[in-house]
């Protein structure tokens, strides 16, 4: 028992530490990726190649003053980021970043870890999905409380708008995952990417291609990242719910819109690229072909940022609602029908 | 003293406390935010008892929705807090608790006398043995007629909310 | 798993209820006077959920599952009420609607 947990304990130890780097590695990437998407170059003064601007950054955002606005409701004010980094880093506890690899006999571990299968997921759930679905549904609040907190019609306004967004195309996004468990008969994480084992074809990106496509675009609404950024576009709405933040409550509300960003390419590397699985039979799985997959992600999330202008409000809740909402429901009825008909 | 049962007092408290704090609390905004914490709590609580797929369709729709639309309702309206008016007195204060209190005392007493004691021991709720009562026959008429409940809803509060323009 | 959970539960259900029936008699405004009843709605899923592990039966789980889903539509439903009752009088003290009173 005590092993057990020594050995979560030491997995949410790596895993925490993993993704603040890929945290501030994303901070760093984006900036660089975008600014040669735009025929510029990004940061590359801070150390070689600019490698250490978000060491730079971090340093800046911790001298900045801490800020509360006078008429602005100090406890929720300071526990809306609080909120925002718990629901965030909560909900990656469910993903699996491998299947189970074995300690190898290195002579210099403690006892219980020589040659000790471990399985490279915090919690392996029986509803891991569905308690996905309930985080991110939570981590609506961290933004409709900060955005209200600061007594500001700005930030109020933004902080609704996002939180209309967010909850709009949460549905769209649960919808899409539905038909890989109705096929793959589970909710757990480990029973889908096991599913998808053999070559590529077997992923649910192609059995499933209508299911990505709303994936794509409901988890890009969900991270509140380009094209549908427009609730903390800087030039429309004086930058939205996180105005009215400084210093490290808003590298706090980042932090948690990066990691939700990184659990949603994680999770679209899980359920539609096949996890850990390798794209071709005779190479082994291992958690390398995960971390590749969730670089692509990454990468196109950038991209998107890069290429594509950003939506108006009231287009976005168009397409939310009238768009992809109906083609998910359709999606999910045909693959119910495939489902009972094969049986 | 195992973990489920420190966990299920914990919450328990919580919930206590909570619940307390939405009904005591004179701005609305607290009291849904107390609310929202009652409702993680239970959902902790349905999770020991059993019933993991229940727990977390808790959090989905009761917390994760639900709480979201009352809190929009009063963000939107700008709820202030309730000011004290003319004709309050301690007096009725007391009796609304007392008859709460008389409420809860019955209640008490039958659970008292006729208790259920013991628990299932093999216990398996989570989702497909749930869906598949859910979709037998004997409910299949409760279903459809809650589908339409909420579109009847969805129609209905479109509806009443908007401006007459 | 104690057997004295089920018990502990059940006063627990019941002591939610209560509170949530103080909240309906005592509270003025309309939206909180909202949130205890759907506190009370939790009180009693959660006595439904204790008797379903205590009998062994998953039926009592599919009744809170309506139970949940009838409570979402009738939130929307009545948030979109008081909508139009902040509309119409400009407050939400229930003390001000009493046209029907004789």
């Amino acid at each position: 028992m005590q092993q057990e947990l020594a050995i979560t304990a030491l997995k949410v130890g790596v895993l925490l530490n993993l993704l603040l780097m890929i945290f501030s590695g994303m901070t760093f990437i984006e900036r660089r990726l975008l600014a040669f998407m735009q025929f510029r170059l990004g940061p590359n003064r801070t150390g070689p190649f600019g490698l250490l601007q978000p060491i730079a950054d971090g340093i800046k955002l911790f001298f900045k003053e801490e800020v509360v606005p006078e008429g602005a409701n100090k406890w929720i004010f300071i526990a809306a980021p609080a909120i925002a980094i718990i629901t965030a880093f909560l909900s990656v506890a469910v993903v699996p970043w491998g299947g189970t690899v074995t300690f190898p006999h290195w002579g210099i571990l403690p006892d219980f870890l020589e040659g000790r299968p471990v399985l490279l997921q915090i919690a392996d759930l029986d509803i891991g999905v569905l308690y996905l679905f309930a985080l991110s549904s939570l981590s609506v609040y961290a933004i409709v409380m900060a955005g209200w907190a600061a007594n500001n019609k700005y930030t109020l306004l933004g902080g609704l708008r996002s939180s209309a967004q967010m909850f709009s195309y949460e549905l769209a996004l649960g919808l899409s995952w539905i038909g890989i468990i109705l096929l793959a008969g589970s909710f757990r994480f480990g029973d889908i990417v096991r599913y998808q084992d053999g070559w590529f074809w077997h992923w649910f990106l192609f059995k499933q291609p209508l299911a990505f496509l709303v994936f794509l675009v409901a988890g890009t609404a969900e991270a509140n990242r380009t094209p549908f950024d427009l609730p903390e576009a800087e030039t429309e709405l004086v930058a939205g719910f996180h105005t009215e933040y400084s210093s490290m409550r808003f590298a706090l509300l980042q932090m948690a819109e990066y990691v939700h960003m990184i659990t949603i390419s994680a999770v679209g590397a899980n359920l539609f690229f096949g996890g850990w699985m390798s794209p071709v039979a005779f190479l082994p799985d291992s958690p390398l072909w995960f971390i590749l997959k969730l670089a692509g992600f990454l990468f196109f999330f950038v991209w998107l940022r890069g290429t594509l202008p950003r939506f108006r409000y009231d287009q976005l809740m168009d397409f939310g609602w009238k768009v992809l909402v109906p083609l998910a429901v359709l999606n999910l009825m045909v693959t119910a029908v495939v489902v009972v008909a094969l049986q | 003293m195992n973990i489920d049962a420190v966990t299920f007092y914990v919450a328990a408290a919580l919930a206590l406390v909570s619940a307390i704090v939405v009904v005591a609390q004179r701005n609305p905004i607290y009291s849904a935010f107390a609310l929202i914490v009652t409702l993680c709590s239970l959902s902790a609580i349905y999770g020991i008892l059993g019933a993991s797929f229940v727990a977390i369709l808790q959090v989905v729709v009761y917390a994760g929705a639900i709480m979201v639309l009352f809190l929009f309702v009063l963000m939107l309206l700008n709820v202030r807090p309730e000011e004290r008016f003319a004709g309050e007195s301690l007096r009725f204060k007391l009796l609304g608790v007392g008859l709460a209190g008389l409420l809860a005392a019955q209640v008490a007493y039958v659970l008292w006398r006729f208790a259920p004691s013991g628990v299932a021991a093999v216990f398996d709720a989570s989702s497909r043995p749930v869906a598949r009562i859910l979709f037998s026959p004997q409910y299949l008429y409760v279903f459809e007629a809650t589908s339409i409940l909420i579109l009847a809803a969805l129609v209905g509060s479109v509806a009443l909310a908007r401006k007459d323009a | 798993m104690t057997p004295d959970i089920i018990k502990h539960a059940l006063l627990l259900s019941m002591a939610l209820f209560a509170i949530g029936a103080v909240g309906v008699f005592l509270r003025r405004n309309i939206i909180t006077i909202f949130m205890c009843v759907e506190l009370m709605l939790n009180a009693v899923n959660l006595s439904f959920i204790a008797f379903s592990r205590s009998l062994g039966t998953l039926d009592a789980q599919v009744l809170v599952f309506f139970v949940l889903t009838v409570a979402a539509a009738e939130a929307a439903v009545g948030l979109a009420i008081v909508i139009s009752m902040q509309r119409h009088r400009s407050t939400l003290d229930v003390d001000t609607f009493s046209l029907l009173k004789w």
